[in-house]
């Protein structure tokens, strides 16, 4: 999404560049689940339909913000759910037990997730060694922390917590949405800032788009595969502290598959997995599409809710063909 | 005329790897505003000189001069800060990314922490206005050919300032056109002032672009000759490095071969070798000489299935077969021994009688596996044969020299009594005893019936040996001798230099 090109697209007459497709299909799959539901349920075609999608997936956006920066370098970081239930259970457990403050709490969690983050992304690139077997260990690791903490749910009653779990802040026309939306907004708008407007986030793109060229044009790919896995234990922490206000509670059983959860949402968003293609607008995308079919089961009433995961599976079959077909035209 | 004082200066570099000595004793000298060729066969040290030169790899001994100044890089990024840029055969760039991005990337002109992309695409565009190109710069570079992205990387190389531009064969992928775009690039920025180093295989692009040249051989300098003052015979020669002697030949009197075994017809792969036909009869040794890189591993490769042919077609025997895989051409009996034995073919860890079965054996497929007395008898059969030393079946290959592995991966496909043995550099490194035997043996393989193709990098081999020779320039067959009286290595060594012109 570099501006030059959308600012020099003239009209829907020129060809639309390549880059776009993948975003533009899964636009184009949202907009037709969209028409289908509110053709076939009463009450779906409402706008606050979609923004129930956001309330009820603002913790999964902004993990998978995270993950659009690591598939973007061509890694994968298997411990964003991982890192999602530790939060959740040291808030809950610090404020629970020695009762800390929030503002103490959220800050100590951001940076135990960043950390985690750094760790892993320091072990990537100084041993070489895959980000699939190293986020791997990360997410036992964290999985395993929070059992130390403790085996049972842990509920939260401080009353900030609860306050942004219950606040509705009304938009026009009856319309709302939580807190938590506001947040996960504002990490997307941060992260396409990022990725596309500053020196990191455009060596995110050549390390994914080939890390030998980027390391011949002289490049800080090491800096920067450590800062992406950073960025996504970072946004792991503050998913799991949006989560802790969407359960009011902290539990080692959270965010159970997040991470392929997070996944699936970036790959439908039509970022590449082999890196240096995709958008985080793509992103919000996939995790809107992912969220729509869990409201139509819903709406259908007799489905049973693993009908979700079929619908999810197959939507990915079709992406990663997608994505074939897509790459192998491009190579000449 | 007086020379200016030279920009670079390279004495005495030498540079040992393990086992190897790459660099011995090498002077390099770029004046400012030349375009100065660097010769040499595949091996002979050219990469490394320039792997030095750009601080890929620590020198071992003696100095390079920047304008006047010892410099030592630790890494390619310090020697484009200091002013030596190197574009590399393969097109290092991201392709994802923008032609102007690709130029800028890691030193984007910046306001306030956001990238200007205004600023750079203006930039990039007058940078490429500069080389008298005209690319969006707004599209992806995956868009572009390759020749532009070729551009695009010189661009990006000369944009901080050049003072010496390495393009290491930057043309090889190029097609005459392009070359011709890449030529208009470099006289301009000789102009300029910029010292240019060139390598490439393609004589006549040499002989057409560069103003001085460095010869080297087996890491050894020959010589610094202007371009205009040495001919492309006198190159061949001295790329090559031997005296032009004409040895005795191996074959008997001159035979009459009448009965194609192997014929190709416009065979040829798109990107490694232009469609050639080529005949092979009963008993003929049909020799391929050319300097390496010019498609004689190429054909072979076709001839054996291991590459796709993308035009033209092969006759076993009078009719039409594809040879889509080795085990295809292995069914029509033709058998193999690669260039590289150590990687390709032999398993070191496997004893001599294990390796030598082992093509016998996959063509007979693993259930049926060969009895050990067949098994023992083949392999004493060929240990003595071809007089492999020790002449103990179980013992490792590893262990043995360099040329008793070689006739090891000999004997394995000559148990399968090919009818066509294609032979690629089978007497490369190994010593001259072992040599003469694999030659004697290739003759008399020869004279029992067997077609074999044989390439070397030595003249005096394929001519010692072969019938015919095929001569290879620039990934094309030029000319097909009969190897007669008249065919010596001064002919052949015309021939490669003139492209079958003469």
């Amino acid at each position: 999404m570099t501006p030059p090109a959308m600012t020099s697209g003239r009209g829907a007459l020129r060809a639309v560049p390549a880059r776009y497709v993948p975003v533009l299909v899964t636009a184009c799959l949202f907009v037709a689940m969209f028409v289908a539901g509110g053709v076939r349920y009463e009450g779906f075609a409402g706008g606050q339909v979609i923004l129930n999608v956001f309330v009820d997936n603002a913790f999964l956006l902004v993990v998978a913000v995270g993950m659009t920066f690591v598939i973007l370098t061509g890694g994968i970081d298997l411990s964003v759910g991982a890192v999602v239930a530790l939060s959740t259970m040291i808030s809950a457990s610090l404020m629970a037990g020695p009762g800390w403050p929030p503002y103490l709490v959220i800050p100590l969690v951001l940076l135990i997730g960043s950390t985690l983050g750094l760790v892993m992304g320091y072990i990537v690139h100084a041993f070489d060694i895959q980000p699939f077997i190293v986020t791997l260990a990360g997410m036992f690791l964290a999985r395993g922390l929070c059992y130390t903490i403790g085996t049972e749910s842990i509920p939260i009653e401080d009353p900030t917590f609860t306050a942004f779990a219950q606040t509705r802040i009304d938009l026009f026309a009856d319309l709302w949405i939580s807190p938590s939306v506001i947040v996960a907004a504002l990490a997307v708008l941060a992260a396409a800032y990022v990725l596309h407007y500053t020196r990191l986030g455009r060596t995110v793109y050549a390390t994914g788009g080939s890390e030998q060229s980027a390391l011949l044009m002289g490049l800080p790919v090491g800096r920067t595969k450590i800062a992406v896995y950073t960025i996504s234990g970072f946004c792991s922490a503050l998913g799991g502290v949006l989560l802790s206000f969407y359960m009011l509670s902290g539990y080692g059983l959270h965010a159970v598959g997040m991470e392929l959860d997070a996944i699936a949402a970036v790959v439908i968003g039509g970022t590449l997995l082999t890196g240096g293609s995709g958008f985080v607008f793509g992103t919000v995308l996939g995790v809107l599409v992912l969220g729509l079919i869990q409201t139509v089961i819903t709406f259908e009433g007799t489905l049973s809710s693993w009908w979700t995961k079929i619908f999810i599976g197959l939507l990915l079959f079709v992406f990663i063909l997608l994505q074939r077909l897509f790459s192998a035209r491009r190579r000449p | 005329m007086a020379e200016p004082e030279p920009i670079l200066r390279m004495s005495g570099i030498g540079k040992q790897f393990p086992g190897v000595r790459a660099l011995d004793g090498v002077d390099l000298r770029l004046l400012p505003g030349e375009v100065h060729a660097l010769m040499g066969e595949n091996g002979a040290g050219k990469s490394t000189l320039i792997k030095v030169l750009t601080g890929v790899h620590p020198c071992d001994e003696g100095t390079v001069e920047l304008a006047g100044r010892e410099v030592a890089f630790a890494g390619p990024l310090e020697a484009q800060q200091a002013g030596i840029s190197t574009v590399y055969q393969e097109v290092n760039l991201c392709a994802n990314l923008s032609v102007a991005e690709n130029i800028f990337i890691g030193r984007e002109p910046r306001r306030r922490g956001r990238i200007d992309f205004r600023r750079m695409r203006t930039r990039a565009a007058e940078l490429l206005a500069r080389l008298e190109l005209d690319v969006d710069v707004a599209a992806p570079l995956s868009s572009c050919s390759l020749a532009i992205q070729q551009m695009v990387a010189i661009a990006r190389a000369i944009d901080v300032d050049a003072r010496v531009l390495i393009l290491d064969e930057p043309t090889s992928s190029l097609d005459a056109g392009e070359v011709e775009q890449l030529f208009r690039v470099m006289r301009r920025l000789k102009e300029e002032g910029i010292a240019i180093l060139f390598v490439s295989h393609f004589l006549d692009q040499i002989y057409e672009i560069s103003d001085r040249m460095t010869i080297l051989r087996n890491g050894r300098l020959v010589g610094e000759y202007r371009t205009s003052e040495l001919s492309q015979v006198e190159l061949v020669a001295k790329m090559i490095g031997k005296e032009l002697a004409d040895l005795e030949r191996l074959h008997g009197e001159a035979r009459v071969f009448d009965r194609p075994l192997v014929e190709a017809r416009g065979l040829g792969r798109a990107g490694a070798v232009e469609p050639f036909s080529l005949t092979i009869h009963e008993g003929e040794v049909v020799g391929l000489a050319g300097l390496l890189g010019s498609g004689r591993t190429e054909i072979a490769r076709l001839l054996f299935g291991a590459d796709h042919a993308t035009t033209g077609e092969v006759t076993v025997g009078g009719t039409a077969v594809s040879l889509r895989t080795p085990r295809t051409a292995m069914a029509h009996d033709i058998a193999f021994c690669s260039e590289n034995r150590k990687q390709d073919g032999l398993i070191p860890d496997l004893t001599v009688r294990e390796n030598i079965i082992l093509a016998l054996q996959a063509t007979r497929g693993w259930t049926r596996p060969v009895p050990r007395e067949q098994q023992d008898e083949l392999v004493g059969r060929y240990v003595k044969a071809l007089r492999i030393s020790p002449p103990n079946p179980d013992h490792l290959v590893r262990d043995l020299s360099g040329g008793n592995q070689q006739k090891v991966l000999l004997a394995r496909w000559l148990i399968l009594e090919p009818k066509l043995l294609i032979l690629d550099e089978p007497t490369r490194g190994i010593d001259v005893g072992a040599k003469t035997e694999i030659q004697r043996l290739v003759a008399e393989l020869s004279d029992g019936g067997m077609a074999v193709l044989f390439i070397s990098a030595e003249l005096e081999e394929v001519l010692r040996l072969s019938h015919r020779v095929g001569v290879l320039r620039d990934r094309r067959l030029v000319a097909d001798l009969p190897n007669d009286d008249a065919l010596t290595t001064d002919v052949l060594l015309e021939t490669i230099a003139s492209g079958g012109r003469a």
